[in-house]
């Protein structure tokens, strides 16, 4: 059933492409075909579950084409299938459409990614920092951002005691 | 998120709308637990809408995976979901290992699997003896937790640490058993069902528990699956999902046991999920106590991933090359460039990691999937149309941890 699923996933989605590491399917989609592909991988093959939507910066990766790769691992409830997806987004476009319309679990998983990474996910309706406060400014999670931060805290408005 | 956001949002401008009234529940109130904030739009004492505003515990936790190395990050997973801190021990050294290739040796799958069984008795222990406590069941709370002291004296003697364990080490764990924590485990054993027993005695009859939690914060099973959720929440609404099942980690098919489910989805069935399943970990412990293999607790040190003990460093020059290759900053372990996703059924659902390998002894993103994040987007779903005094028992069926949360 899984090879089979593949070759229709290939078939109908040109560009896409296969691989196996220990035990896990992975599957790299073209950017344009994301949500259709995910919606037919839901619809028509039961991955009623999406357990995480995440992402990969990968600046300076060795033998990396693209900056970022959008992950998402569904699942199958009913017969326990998993499947991972991913898309390559380069630095020029750093867009996909939200999936929230097809699972709702997808809303604060696209925001943190958006929080940490800056991708924009389109028709997502509430795309807000979710994690960093409002005001902060730069993507933590890329790997042109430093561990220790950029001194942020010092622009933060101190409030005394009597002040506030 | 500022107050004033939260005013704008929608219904602050709309004049028919007067009489809803905000309410900022947290970041600090005793019934949050941790550190979480909810703003509320209350009509009377009913919630129309709740926007939780988290981040507030946000300390970069994955960012600091990128700089420390495969075993130094398990300190850190530590503080992920503190009240069951070798669940998550496990859950990224399973990840790691899958990674790098590693087949633990027999032993190690059996006292990680023990392991796991008692953090999911401790996690569930706190989760519904606090969510008795905010619903009025103080009693319940006290026989809860001086069973968990019970469970982290048995951590203290495996490890030495009562609250952040780090136990687990790439291929292996940091001590094996000793004969005094089997015993312990043994006793454990013994002395728990009766606590029990008295636990369930407490509010399984009892009305106010009854009434604050049946039919309060129903979740039906199809939004279960499509909000992501798993573990006992996702069980409680009639999702019979579980990892320890449906794709057998370390030696979990070997254990007879049930996976118990309820249909209502609300804050009682949560709770009933969370007690019966303490049974079935039970269960599971005694057999593989029952059963517990012989030999090594870490893989052999021909596979050089981890550490050999004293006794062949000194002993045997095959121990200290190994040694000294593995405490080496520029030799250890050799890492595929690849990605792999583990996950593993905690006590809160599934805790996955999602790691991508560089060649490097550090990872080059090592993604948490925390189910605490997804369970708590599905609150204000859960709270709209409840009281505000609902908010409680809700949030204690969720068993939210805030570091998890935030990470």
């Amino acid at each position: 059933m899984n090879d089979a699923m593949i070759s229709t996933l290939e078939q109908r989605f040109a560009g896409t492409s296969s691989s196996e590491f220990r035990g896990q399917m992975r599957v790299v989609l073209r950017r344009e075909h994301v949500f259709a592909a995910l919606m037919w991988l839901k619809d028509a093959q039961g991955f009623d579950l999406l357990v995480d939507v995440t992402c990969v910066d990968y600046l300076n990766y060795r033998g990396a084409a693209d900056r970022f790769g959008v992950v998402y691992l569904i699942a199958n409830t009913e017969t326990s299938q998993r499947l991972t997806v991913r898309v390559f987004l380069g630095e020029d476009d750093l867009t996909l459409p939200s999936v929230v319309s097809l699972w709702k679990g997808a809303d604060w998983l696209e925001r943190e990614v958006y929080d940490m990474f800056g991708i924009i996910f389109t028709n997502h309706g509430d795309l807000r920092r979710i994690l960093m406060p409002d005001e902060f400014t730069a993507f933590p999670l890329r790997k042109d951002y430093p561990l220790q931060g950029r001194g942020e805290r010092h622009n933060f408005p101190v409030l005394s005691r009597d002040r506030s | 998120m500022p107050l004033a956001v939260a005013d704008n949002r929608d219904l602050a401008h709309d004049e028919s709308q007067d009489f809803v009234w905000t309410l900022n529940f947290g970041p600090q109130h005793p019934a949050t637990h941790t550190t979480l904030r909810i703003v509320m739009k209350l009509e009377g004492e009913r919630v129309i809408d709740a926007m939780p505003d988290i981040g507030y515990l946000h300390s970069g936790f994955e960012k600091i995976g990128e700089h420390l190395d495969y075993n130094q990050y398990v300190t850190v997973t530590d503080r992920m979901n503190y009240i069951s801190p070798l669940a998550n021990n496990i859950a990224w050294h399973g990840a790691v290992e899958k990674l790098l290739g590693i087949e633990v040796t027999a032993r190690c799958k059996y006292t990680r699997v023990i392991l796991a069984e008692l953090a999911r008795i401790s996690d569930h222990l706190v989760c519904n003896g606090a969510m008795g406590l905010d619903t009025g069941a103080f009693t319940f709370f006290l026989y809860a937790f001086n069973q968990r002291e019970v469970l982290y004296d048995i951590f203290e003697t495996l490890c030495g640490a009562r609250f952040t364990n780090s136990y687990t080490r790439v291929g292996g764990a940091s001590q094996d058993f000793t004969p005094l924590v089997i015993e312990k485990i043994r006793a454990f054993l013994r002395n728990f069902p009766k606590t029990l027993d008295d636990m369930d005695r407490l509010l399984k009859r009892n009305r106010i528990f009854h009434d604050r939690t049946k039919g309060v914060g129903i979740l039906t099973r199809e939004e279960a699956t499509g909000r992501s959720c798993t573990g006992p929440v996702a069980r409680a609404s009639g999702v019979t999902r579980d990892l320890r099942k449906d794709e057998p980690y370390l030696a979990y098919a070997d254990f007879d046991f049930q996976v118990p489910c309820m249909k209502t989805g609300d804050c009682f069935a949560r709770y009933w999920v969370r007690m019966e399943e303490m049974r079935e970990s039970l269960k599971i412990v005694a057999q593989a106590l029952d059963n517990l293999p012989g030999g090594p607790i870490n893989v052999g040190i021909d596979e050089r991933t981890a550490l050999p003990d004293k006794r062949q460093v000194y002993q045997t020059i095959e121990g200290l090359i190994s040694h000294f290759e593995l405490t080496m900053t520029n030799r250890g372990f050799t890492v595929p460039c690849e990605e792999t996703y583990a996950a593993t059924e905690a006590p809160n659902g599934e805790l996955g990691f999602y790691l991508v390998g560089d060649g490097s002894d550090r990872a080059y993103r090592a993604r948490c999937r925390p189910p605490s994040f997804v369970h708590f987007a599905v609150f204000p779903h859960l709270i709209r149309g409840h009281t505000l005094s609902d908010v409680v028992a809700v949030l204690g069926s969720l068993n939210i941890i805030a570091a998890e949360l935030d990470r």
